[in-house]
C-alpha cells in the first residue's frame, strides 16, 4: 500500500521548504474550512494573516504575542531533540511566575538593578524545579514524563489559584483574586524607538527572548551539552558507548526547558500584567510545542516559527471581531499545521510510494543539490 | 452513601470506555495521545446528532464513529506516513479540541433529554446493591460488557494473540505473515470508536449539554489508567472507579465542610494519578513484563 | 412648487447633516464578552441587553461585540482594537477585564469605557454592577420555607466578594424563616462547566440537599435537580425550559436599563464619572428596585411560600437593607451588631466571613 523508502540524501531545498509547504497546505485547508462554514475564504484568510499586521503598532503586538512562545520553545527544543516529551511547560511557566512573583511581592522596595535579576533568576528556578519532578520520577522510577508533566500543569494552576485567593491576596482588592501590583522596578518596560516612540506593546522581554533563542541555538549546535542532547536523542546506544549518562541528559534537558518556561512566566507577568492573577497563561506552554515543531527543533528557526504561530493567534482575534468567526478556529489551524509539518517530515526522510507510484512533496520539485542526511 | 457510589460509577464510565480503547491500541504497539481530541469529537457529534434526530442511540453511534474517524486520521499519519507518534497524538488532541469547539459552537446552551435508566428486573430490587449496580443506563452496562469482551479477546482468542504479538514483537509477527500495519490500523480505529463512545457519554448522560472542552482532561487520565492497569482490561475498570471515586470525594469533602481548601482537594485526582504511575513503573521487571515491547516504535515496510 | 419645496428640504437637510454629522453618524458601541452568548448565563444576559439596546436606539447606535475573550493581555488587545475601530463607548463585561480596561482607557481619553462588576474607575472609565445578592436573599427565604431536609446545596463558582456575599445573603434570608436550615457549598472553580456542575449537584443531592442554588452559569444543576425530583433556583436567565418542574424561580440579570442609561447619557453629553480620586459618581450599583435584577415568576411551590417570597422581594424593593444587624458569622462571632447595618462600602470590605447557617470555611 504505502511504502516508505528512506532517502539517501535529503536535498537542502526540501529541508528549507518543508515548513513553508506545510504552512501553505494549512492555508489551503483553512480556506476550505472557512468556505464550509460560510465565510468568504480569501477575505477570511486576509483577516487571519494580513490584517493583524497591517499597521506598524501591530508588529509590536505580534512580537509581544510571540515572546512567550519563543522563550518556551527555545527550551523545548532541547527536550524534544533528546526524545524527552515535556508537555508540562504550562505548569512550569506558572511556577516561574510564582517564584518571581514572590520576589516582587516580598521585597517591593528593591532597586531595579537588584529586582530584575532576582526576578529573572527566581522565574528560572521556579520553572526548573517544577520540571525536576518529572525528571526525577523518570530517572529514578522510569515513570512516563508525558503524563507526569501534564498532570502537574493542572496541579500548578490550582496551586496558584489558591495562592492568589489566599495568602497572597491583595487586601485592598476587595477580595478579588489579585495580588498587589508589582512595584515599577519589577515591571518590564516598553521599548521606545528614537523618533517613533513605542511600537504597540513591544517590551524588552521580546528582545530577551530573541537573544535567548540565539543562545539556545549556539548551545545546541556548538557545545558539548548540545552534542550530548542530540546524540542521546538520535542514537542513544551510541551515546552510552561514548560514556554519556542518559539520566544526566534527561535531567539536563528538563532543567533547561523548565527554566525557559519559568522565565517566560516571569516575563509575561512583568511585562503585560503587573500582578499575579489566576489566569496568567493561555496555553502558551502547549502552543510552544507547535512552535518547536514548526521550527523543526532548531532554536534559530524558533523566532520565525513563533511569529508565524503568534500571527495565527492574533488572526483569530481579528477574524472574530470583523467576521464573527468563533475563536476555536485557531486551534483547528494549529492542529492542521502540526499534521502537515509531521507529514512533511516524512517526505523529507523517505520517498513515499503509494501502490508503487511515488508521491512528490511539493518542495521536492526542484532538482536540488543533495545534502547529507542528519547534518 | 448509595447516591455517592452511584455518582462515582457514573463518572467512571467515560474513563472505562476511553481507557479500554486505548489499551487495545497500545497493545498493538501504537501510542495514541490524542484521546482527549477523540473524546471531544465523540461528544460533540453525539450531542449534535441527538439534538437533531432526537435519538440517543443514533447520537451514541455517531459519536463512536466520529471518534473512529478521528483516530483514522491519526492512523494515516502514524501508520501510513510513519510520523512521530507522540507529536502526532498531540496534533490530534489540539485538532480534535479545536474542531469540536468549532462544530459545537451552535450547540452551546441547548439541551437534550438524557438517557433513561433501565432497571434490570429482580436484581435491581436487591437491597443496596440493587440500586447501585442494576439501575443504570445502556451505555454504562455496555461498558462492563465491552471490558469483559476485550479481556476475553486478548486472552482467549487467536486474533487477540496476534494483536499482542504485533505489539510485543512486530518483526516476528511480520515474519509470520501477519499484517502489522493492518492490525494496528484496526486497533487504533477501535480505540477511537471507544474514545468517541466515552466522550459521547458526557453530553448524553452526565449532563445533557455541550460545552467546549467538556472532557476537561479525562482523555489524559484515560492514558494514565492504561499504564496503571498494566494494560489489562479489568484493571482499567478498577482504576477508572478509583479515579472517579477521588473526583467525587473531593466534591463531597467540600460539601461536608472539610477544612482543606477546595483547590487542594481538586488537585487530588491528578496527584493520585502521578503517584499511581510511579508505583507501577518503579518495578522495572513488572513494567517491562507487562507493557507492549514495541509501544511507540515505528514499523517500516520495504527497504 | 412641490419640487421647489423638496429641493429646499433637501438643501436644508444636507446642510444640517453637514453641520451635525455627530448625530447623523450612528454612535458606535462595543462589547467585550468573556464567554459565548449561548451559555445561557452571564454572557447571554449581556447579549440580550445588547440586542435590546439596538432595538431601542434604532439607527442612532451601532453595536458590535467580541466573545470568548480571555482575561489578561488578550483582553487588552481586544479592547484597544475596539477603541481604534471608532467605538465611542466600550462595555467590558467581566471582572477580570478591570486592569486592561483601565490601561486602555488612559490611551484613549475620548472613548468612554464601562467596566462591569469591578471597582476601578478613571475620568473616562465607569463601573456598573447589579445587586445580585438581593435575589439571593429572596431565594434564601423561599429555600428556608421549602426545604424539608434542612439542607441546601450551593454551587459556588469562585470565592469572590459578590459570590460570598451572595451566599451570605441567601443564608440571611434562609435563617430569617428557618433557624435550622444549613447551606453546604461546593466550589466548582469555573463560571461555566456543565459536567462539573452536574457532578457537584449530584454530590449535594447524595449528601441530603433538597434545594439547590448556583452562582455558576449552566442549567446543568437544575437538570440534575429535575432528574432527582428536587428543586432549585436558576441563575442569570430563566432556566425554566430546562427544568420545568424543578425551577422555583430564577434571578435574571437585566443589563438593558444600565446600557440604555449610559448610552443615552453619552448622547446627551451628561456622561461623567465625577471627580477623583475615586470617581465614585461613576459607579452604578442597582438591583430589584430599579429593574436591574429581575425575578422570574415563582412556581412549583405552595401558595403560602410564594406569598412569603414575593413579600420578601417587595421588602427589598422597598429599600430593606439585607445586611443589617444583628448578624452572626458561622463561627459565633458578631459581624453586625443589633441596630447596625452595612453601608455599600462596608459590604465590599467585609466579605471574609460566612454568615450563620453556612457550613465550612471560605477557601483561601
Amino acid at each position: 500500500m504505502i511504502a516508505l523508502i528512506p532517502r539517501k540524501d535529503i536535498p537542502l531545498s526540501l529541508t528549507l521548504l518543508t515548513p513553508v509547504v506545510a504552512i501553505a497546505l494549512t492555508l489551503v485547508m483553512g480556506a476550505i474550512i472557512f468556505g464550509a462554514l460560510g465565510y468568504e475564504p480569501l477575505g477570511a484568510l486576509y483577516q487571519f494573516f494580513v490584517a493583524p499586521v497591517s499597521h506598524a503598532y501591530q508588529i509590536g503586538d505580534l512580537f509581544v504575542k510571540a515572546c512567550p512562545l519563543i522563550i518556551i520553545a527555545s527550551g523545548l527544543v532541547f527536550c524534544y531533540r533528546a526524545n524527552i516529551w515535556n508537555i508540562g511547560a504550562e505548569g512550569q511557566l506558572v511556577f516561574g511566575a510564582i517564584f518571581s512573583g514572590w520576589v516582587a511581592l516580598t521585597f517591593p522596595d528593591l532597586s531595579v538593578g537588584v529586582m530584575m535579576p532576582a526576578m529573572i533568576l527566581a522565574g528560572i528556578l521556579g520553572g526548573l524545579l517544577w520540571a525536576m519532578i518529572p525528571a526525577l520520577l523518570k530517572t529514578r522510577f522510569n515513570t512516563n514524563e508525558i503524563l507526569v508533566s501534564l498532570m502537574l500543569t493542572y496541579v500548578a494552576s490550582l496551586f496558584i489559584d489558591w495562592l492568589i485567593r489566599g495568602p497572597w491576596r491583595d487586601p485592598m482588592a476587595f477580595g478579588f483574586p489579585l495580588t498587589k501590583n508589582y512595584a515599577d522596578a519589577a515591571l518590564i518596560g516598553q521599548v521606545s524607538f528614537p523618533g517613533i516612540g513605542t511600537l504597540g506593546q513591544l517590551h524588552w522581554g521580546v528582545v530577551g527572548g530573541v537573544i535567548l533563542a540565539l543562545v539556545a541555538w549556539f548551545v545546541l549546535a556548538r557545545t558539548m551539552i548540545g552534542f550530548q542532547v542530540k546524540v542521546m536523542g538520535d542514537a542513544p546506544r551510541a551515546g552510552r558507548f561514548a560514556g554519556f549518562n542518559p539520566s544526566l541528559v534527561t535531567v539536563m534537558v528538563l532543567a533547561i526547558s523548565g527554566a525557559t518556561a519559568g522565565l517566560a512566566g516571569m516575563v509575561e507577568v512583568s511585562a503585560n500584567i503587573g500582578q499575579l492573577q489566576p489566569n496568567i497563561s493561555f496555553g502558551y506552554g502547549f502552543t510552544a510545542i507547535i512552535v518547536a515543531f514548526l521550527a523543526r527543533l532548531n532554536p534559530l528557526a524558533v523566532i520565525a516559527a513563533g511569529l508565524v504561530v503568534a500571527l495565527a493567534e492574533l488572526g483569530g482575534d481579528s477574524a472574530q471581531i470583523v467576521l464573527g468567526m468563533p475563536k476555536v478556529v485557531t486551534g483547528v489551524f494549529k492542529g492542521i499545521l502540526l499534521f502537515m509539518l509531521l507529514a512533511g517530515e516524512t517526505f523529507n526522510r523517505f520517498h513515499v510510494e503509494v501502490n508503487g507510484v511515488e508521491i512528490k512533496w511539493p518542495g521536492n520539485l526542484w532538482g536540488a543539490k543533495p545534502r547529507k542526511a542528519g547534518a | 452513601m448509595e447516591d455517592l457510589i452511584l455518582t462515582v460509577l457514573l463518572t467512571s464510565v467515560p474513563l472505562i470506555y476511553a481507557a479500554t480503547g486505548e489499551l487495545i491500541a497500545e497493545r498493538s504497539g501504537v501510542l495514541n495521545l490524542g484521546v482527549e481530541g477523540m473524546m471531544l469529537m465523540g461528544a460533540v457529534t453525539a450531542f449534535g446528532v441527538s439534538l437533531s434526530t432526537g435519538s440517543l442511540f443514533l447520537g451514541a453511534l455517531a459519536g463512536a464513529i466520529a471518534g473512529a474517524l478521528t483516530a483514522g486520521v491519526f492512523a494515516i499519519f502514524v501508520l501510513g506516513l510513519a510520523t512521530n507518534q507522540v507529536a502526532t497524538g498531540l496534533a490530534l488532541t489540539i485538532f480534535g479540541t479545536g474542531l469540536s469547539g468549532l462544530a459545537g459552537a451552535p450547540f452551546v446552551g441547548k439541551a437534550i433529554d438524557g438517557m433513561p435508566q433501565i432497571a434490570i428486573p429482580i436484581l435491581s430490587d436487591l437491597p443496596f446493591v440493587g440500586r447501585i449496580l442494576f439501575q443504570h443506563d445502556m451505555l454504562a452496562y455496555l461498558s462492563v460488557v465491552i471490558v469483559a469482551l476485550v479481556a476475553y479477546f486478548l486472552k482467549r482468542t487467536r486474533a487477540g494473540l496476534v494483536l499482542r504479538a504485533v505489539g510485543d514483537n512486530h518483526h516476528s509477527a511480520h515474519a509470520l505473515g501477519y499484517s502489522v500495519l493492518g492490525v494496528r490500523f484496526g486497533a487504533v480505529l477501535f480505540g477511537g470508536f471507544m474514545a468517541g463512545l466515552g466522550g459521547a457519554y458526557l453530553p448524553l448522560m452526565l449532563t445533557p449539554h455541550w460545552a467546549e472542552g467538556m472532557t476537561s482532561g479525562r482523555g489524559w487520565i484515560a492514558l494514565a489508567l492504561v499504564v496503571f492497569a498494566s494494560w489489562m482490561p479489568w484493571r482499567v475498570m478498577v482504576g477508572a472507579l478509583i479515579f472517579g471515586g477521588i473526583t467525587i470525594m473531593q466534591l463531597a469533602g467540600q460539601a461536608r465542610g472539610w477544612a482543606i481548601p477546595s483547590q487542594f482537594l481538586s488537585m487530588l485526582p491528578y496527584i493520585a494519578t502521578i503517584m499511581v504511575l510511579v508505583l507501577i513503573s518503579r518495578n522495572k521487571e513488572f513494567a517491562l513484563a507487562n507493557s507492549p515491547a514495541c509501544l511507540g516504535r515505528i514499523f517500516h515496510l520495504g527497504k | 412648487m412641490k419640487k421647489f419645496l423638496a429641493m429646499l428640504a433637501g438643501g436644508v437637510m444636507t446642510a444640517t447633516a453637514g453641520m451635525t454629522t455627530a448625530i447623523a453618524d450612528p454612535m458606535k458601541v462595543g462589547f467585550v464578552y468573556l464567554t459565548n452568548p449561548g451559555d445561557h448565563g452571564w454572557t447571554y444576559a449581556h447579549e440580550v441587553a445588547r440586542q435590546e439596546v439596538e432595538a431601542h436606539f434604532g439607527n442612532k447606535v451601532v453595536t458590535s461585540y467580541v466573545e470568548n475573550v480571555p482575561e489578561g493581555p488578550d483582553a487588552e488587545r481586544v479592547i484597544r482594537e475596539l477603541a481604534r475601530q471608532g467605538n465611542e463607548m466600550i462595555f467590558t463585561t467581566s471582572f477580570g477585564y478591570m486592569d486592561p480596561t483601565l490601561k486602555v482607557s488612559k490611551e484613549f481619553p475620548n472613548v468612554k469605557f464601562d467596566h462591569l462588576t469591578g471597582f476601578k474607575r478613571s475620568p473616562n472609565m465607569a463601573t456598573g454592577n447589579i445587586r445580585f445578592h438581593e435575589g439571593r436573599y429572596v431565594q434564601g427565604v423561599v429555600a428556608g420555607l421549602m426545604t424539608k431536609s434542612n439542607r441546601i446545596g450551593y454551587l459556588g463558582s469562585f470565592p469572590t466578594p459578590e459570590v460570598v456575599q451572595g451566599i451570605n445573603a441567601f443564608a440571611i434570608g434562609m435563617r430569617s424563616v428557618n433557624p435550622d436550615a444549613e447551606i453546604s457549598v461546593i466550589w466548582v472553580n469555573s463560571w461555566y462547566d456543565p459536567v462539573k456542575e452536574a457532578d457537584a449537584a449530584r454530590v449535594h443531592i447524595a449528601e441530603g440537599a433538597d434545594i439547590l442554588a448556583q452562582h455558576t452559569d449552566s442549567p446543568a444543576m437544575l437538570q440534575a435537580a429535575e432528574k432527582a425530583g428536587i428543586h432549585g433556583f436558576g441563575q442569570s436567565s430563566d432556566m425554566k425550559a430546562f427544568a420545568p418542574k424543578a425551577q422555583l424561580f430564577s434571578s435574571v440579570n437585566d443589563w438593558a436599563p444600565y446600557y440604555k442609561a449610559q448610552i443615552q447619557a453619552a448622547m446627551d453629553g451628561t456622561w461623567s464619572t465625577g471627580d477623583g480620586p475615586d470617581h465614585w459618581a461613576g459607579n452604578t450599583w442597582l438591583g430589584l428596585a430599579d429593574g436591574y435584577l429581575l425575578l422570574t415568576p415563582m412556581e412549583n411551590m405552595p401558595a403560602d411560600v410564594k406569598a412569603a417570597g414575593e413579600a420578601a422581594a417587595a421588602k427589598v424593593r422597598g429599600g430593606y437593607n439585607i445586611f443589617s444587624g444583628p448578624l452572626m458569622d458561622n463561627k459565633g462571632n458578631e459581624v453586625i451588631p443589633a441596630g447596625g447595618a452595612f453601608t455599600d462600602a462596608d459590604w465590599w470590605s467585609n466579605f471574609g466571613f460566612y454568615a450563620e447557617g453556612v457550613i465550612g470555611d471560605i477557601p483561601g
